[in-house]
């Protein structure tokens, strides 16, 4: 596609970067039919190509974002769902990322939604803060529609998300070695929220891969991976993130694979060589700890899964968007539960995603509903005994709409390969 | 049936009265046309009718009766807001419209419809805009009337073998709707996860699978249609003949200038029992060709039959990864259909004609997985060559399947004079060939090129005894180039029929015809040797 930037503005790498994209764009509009907003709505301004249309008019011209751009960007789930259907390969993820950043730097927000971000930024990466506002949100609940009366919907939304009980925090730093010899050494990711909502993916993951020989390391000092300002257009403390799990990672020890169960985070995390490829002091780094990062089925499919005994059983599997678009990691999931014995079905419109999208359900809790009831309709719809995903975003979303047990794929793994049975079936049976 | 045959202008009694003599008024009428004026054009030499300056003075009150008649949320005046409607997949021209309107019911259309047509105010449809002739190329005085909310399946007849739907469904989302029943829509053009079915009726859109299926036209057995008086018609319906003139086969392929698609019932086919696809690669383009001729005179007609060349198989492999030999001039995708024992059989006398035709590598379906990926990488193939060049033409010539090798030859020559590279991508069973010309917007003086470049390749297809489009529509790509098909009279025969049903021209104008003419103008007589033909017909 033709671009309009000055030689002038194609000196900072960041517009140069997004001429590079925009020139692979041919504006086919392949992208429009899989976008789940474009699906919704039908108005181009709501699809990728509009958005990359918005995008080029105003960084070309160099002007603050207005509201004809921030509104449809906004809406944006950064689900890359695009990037999949892309036959040109345009980095779109990069491109919106730019985006958010100019949005961020030049447009000003109504207070209350500057509130309501600023909150979301300073609690929801940090999980003891996170812990002690979900505990301030049971008590807040009941004031949800007052909250949305008074024009702050993204607040109730949070209250209505939020767990009607907080887990106990898990008590998991340090080394668990395999009883066995050990075959492998991995870290695994502890992540913010995850941790904070279902403490037990990790502990499922950790006993799956103990159980396999692998000896798992929580390194102390990590925290978010960054993806949480990274897409409010939070650059700076993004990379802040970034940088101290950088450093945190570095004390590891030799490692086989950073490991994730988050995939949401997982994607953010591939992508730290290029967060920080500015930063001369971390940028060679960022770039080698991205390279060791792998969602945990990636990693196990390479591996010999342990016998499973099978509790078998029909499960929707539902792929995380951060999964199959971001890392474009489809089949592992589903032959690894096919393996361990479980009967895997997937729904209509598989590339859809959920409406979770990290922040994008508080944020944009309207689109997000109406996501979540096409998801569940077309989960419900296999008449699954349970649903599995791989990112804690989508089982959130996903258990909020539906009344089937909803359930981490390595939970799965682990319960058929000798370990619990996941808390949610648990609550389920009983 | 509707009533669109019963329009009072444009008789067929005066159908003989068009004349050569009109195009001597060409050259006034295009002096009050002018360029598309936003200066978003460089270069380009297309001229858009010029903007009615009286419709430009009322924006502002245009707007608000249109957010009166479809909810203010469904209108947008936003000059930035608009920007993503500016094109659609035909990049090289770009033009705001006057205001983008979002109808989501069949009375919003009509409503819409008749205010414009009340008013005088011109209208440009649009799908899904991913025409690559500039079918939904916006006018600066013009409403553009966007159908991507029409999004629902109507009704799935499987007893009548086929689907009601709304018009802004896509055509994949056709075949999805309805593969858990064994039955699927056949025409699949390349853009098919994209394009909706309107669009495939407004352009009587192709596809990989034509060959042996036939086009949209012979895939859609009904249409509700908006006229642009706001009237609502019925042609066609689930039964394969509706008696009478065949107005239906009229409005497919009619590019949005006679009216507005608001349902669409299409005809669905059982799955076949069993599908194969086999890509065979060849040495020489010409050879390929000598296959593909090969096989149809064996009585042949496979599923499909598409060909590729080297730079296209490699922009499609780099996206795809299905496995595309990147070592042969020449790639075929065959697939055959049917029965398994036909399939089978079928098969082996393609491998026969293969090999006679000096195949270098030939590799058969294994799965249905690999079946559907052999078809993905020709599907992407236009939007994979974004890969290797920023920009590109995608032209849509026809020609007559002998003459292949010839035009192939004809095609390098060309490239070489123009200095442009070109990938080729094309129907090779049905002679539609797509050569996407490669050029670099952003390099001065390279969209011009391009363009005469395409128009060499198109006038090659004519002379060969081709015609100018397979599937793609005329558009504005192709618009200019319409008097090297046909002659003065025959654009004024096709014009009157404009005429019967937008007698304004407010519907697309500037799309298709090369120059405008009123409609009362195709009233003039023809006096042939000081007598008027018909002289007992009543005038009016």
């Amino acid at each position: 596609m033709q671009t309009h930037f000055s030689p002038a503005q194609l000196l900072d790498p960041r517009l140069a970067e997004v001429d590079r994209i925009l020139r692979a764009c041919v504006h086919c509009g392949f992208c429009t039919a899989t976008c789940p907003t474009y699906v919704l709505k039908g108005d181009e301004r709501d699809s990728p190509r509009g958005r990359i249309y918005l995008i080029k008019d105003m960084l070309e011209n160099g002007r603050p974002a207005t509201a004809e751009e921030v509104g449809p960007i906004d809406r944006c789930l950064s689900c890359l769902s695009c990037t999949s259907t892309c036959p040109s390969g345009v980095d779109y993820m990069h491109l919106v990322d730019h985006a958010r950043a100019h949005i961020e730097e030049t447009y000003a927000r109504p207070r209350s939604e500057r509130l309501v971000r600023a909150l979301i930024a300073r609690v929801l990466p940090y999980p003891r803060r996170f812990r002690l506002a979900l505990k301030a949100a049971a008590l807040g609940r009941p004031f949800a529609g007052l909250l949305e009366r008074a024009g702050l919907a993204p607040l109730a939304a949070m209250l209505r998300l939020a767990p009607h009980k907080v887990p106990p925090a898990a008590r998991d730093g340090g080394v668990h070695a395999p009883a066995g010899p050990r075959k492998a050494r991995v870290a695994l990711l502890a992540g913010c929220a995850q941790q904070v909502l279902q403490p037990a993916i990790d502990a499922a993951a950790i006993r799956l891969l103990n159980r396999m020989g692998v000896e798992v390391v929580r390194v102390a000092g990590q925290g978010c991976c960054g993806a949480l300002p990274h897409h409010m257009g939070r650059s700076e403390e993004a990379r802040a993130f970034a940088r101290a799990n950088v450093r945190a990672f570095e004390t590891a020890g030799p490692l086989d694979a950073l490991l994730v169960t988050a995939s949401g985070c997982g994607t953010t995390l591939k992508d730290y060589g290029h967060m920080l490829a500015g930063d001369p002091t971390f940028a060679g780094r960022a770039a080698a700890l991205a390279g060791k990062v792998r969602d945990i089925t990636e990693f196990l499919a390479a591996q010999d899964l342990p016998a499973a005994h099978g509790p078998g059983g029909r499960v929707a599997y539902h792929s995380a968007c951060s999964l199959q678009h971001g890392q474009k990691v489809k089949s592992p999931p589903v032959a690894l539960l096919r393996q361990a014995g479980f009967e895997v079905v997937e729904p209509f419109d598989p590339h859809l995603c959920c409406g979770s999208a990290g922040t994008y359900n508080m944020l944009q809790s309207e689109l997000a509903d109406a996501l979540k009831t096409r998801k569940v309709d077309t989960l419900e719809a296999l008449r699954p005994q349970m649903i599995a995903a791989g990112n804690i975003g989508c089982l959130t979303q996903i258990a909020s709409g539906t009344a089937l047990p909803v359930v981490h794929t390595v939970e799965l793994l682990d319960w058929a390969t000798g370990g619990p049975r996941p808390g949610a079936l648990a609550e389920a049976a009983a | 049936m509707g009533d669109a045959g019963a329009r009072p202008h444009g008789g067929p009694q005066e159908s003989t009265a068009a004349t050569a003599e009109e195009s001597a008024e060409e050259s006034a009428e295009e002096s009050a046309q002018q360029r598309m004026h936003d200066g978003s054009h460089d270069g380009s030499r297309l001229v858009m009718p010029a903007p009615d300056a009286a419709v430009l003075a009322r924006r502002d009150q245009i707007v608000a009766d249109l957010a009166r008649l479809v909810g203010a949320d469904s209108v947008i005046a936003h000059e930035r807001a608009m920007r993503p409607y500016e094109s659609d997949a035909l990049t090289a021209h770009r033009q705001l419209p006057l205001v983008v309107v979002l109808p989501a019911t069949t009375d919003e259309v009509a409503a819409v419809l008749k205010y414009c047509h009340d008013n005088a105010i011109r209208v440009v449809p649009r799908g899904a805009g991913t025409s690559l002739s500039g079918g939904a190329l916006p006018l600066a005085d013009a409403v553009l009337l966007g159908m991507a909310k029409f999004t629902r399946i109507r009704e799935i007849d499987t007893a009548n073998r086929c689907a009601v739907v709304e018009p802004g469904v896509t055509n994949l989302g056709i075949t999805k709707a309805v593969e858990h029943l064994g039955f699927y829509y056949a025409p699949d053009p390349s853009s098919q996860i994209a394009c909706t079915i309107g669009g495939n009726v407004a352009e009587n859109s192709g596809g990989v699978h034509c060959l042996k299926y036939g086009l949209t036209t012979n895939n859609v057995l009904g249409v509700e249609l908006a006229l642009i008086t706001g009237e609502i018609v019925r042609l066609g319906g689930k039964h394969l003949d509706a008696g009478g003139l065949d107005l239906l086969s009229v409005i497919i392929g009619s590019e949005g200038l006679l009216g507005v698609v608001t349902e669409v019932t299409v005809r669905l086919l059982k799955k076949p029992d069993t599908a194969r696809a086999v890509l065979v690669g060849f040495p020489t383009s010409e050879s390929a060709g000598d296959c593909v001729a090969q096989i149809i005179a064996a009585g042949i007609i496979p599923a499909g039959i598409e060909m590729m060349d080297k730079d296209a198989i490699a922009a499609a492999e780099a996206f795809v990864n299905v496995g595309y030999p990147l070592d042969v001039e020449a790639l075929l995708i065959i697939e055959l259909d049917g029965p398994e024992a036909e399939c089978a059989h079928l098969l082996d006398a393609v491998t026969a004609h293969a090999q006679a035709c000096g195949a270098t590598t030939l590799r058969v379906s294994q799965s249905e997985e690999e079946r559907l990926g052999f078809w993905a990488g020709r599907k992407a193939a236009f939007p994979a060559v974004g890969r290797i060049s920023p920009d590109y033409l995608c032209m849509d010539g026809t020609i007559p399947r002998r003459q292949l090798p010839f035009v192939l030859a004809r095609m390098r020559e060309l490239s070489h004079r123009h200095g442009l590279r070109v990938a080729n991508v094309f129907h090779a069973g049905d002679g539609n060939l797509h050569p996407l010309i490669r050029y670099d917007a952003n390099a001065p003086g390279e969209l011009e090129a391009a363009e005469a470049f395409g128009a060499d390749i198109l006038r090659l297809c004519v002379e060969v005894g081709g015609v100018l489009t397979g599937e793609h529509g005329v558009g504005i790509e192709k618009r200019d180039l319409m008097p090297e098909m046909f002659d003065a009279v025959d654009l004024a025969q096709q014009l009157r029929l404009k005429c019967a049903f937008d007698d304004q021209n407010l519907l697309n104008p500037g799309k298709v015809f090369p120059t405008l003419h009123r409609c009362a103008e195709m009233g003039r007589m023809h006096v042939s040797g000081g007598a008027l033909p018909f002289p007992d017909l009543p005038r009016f």
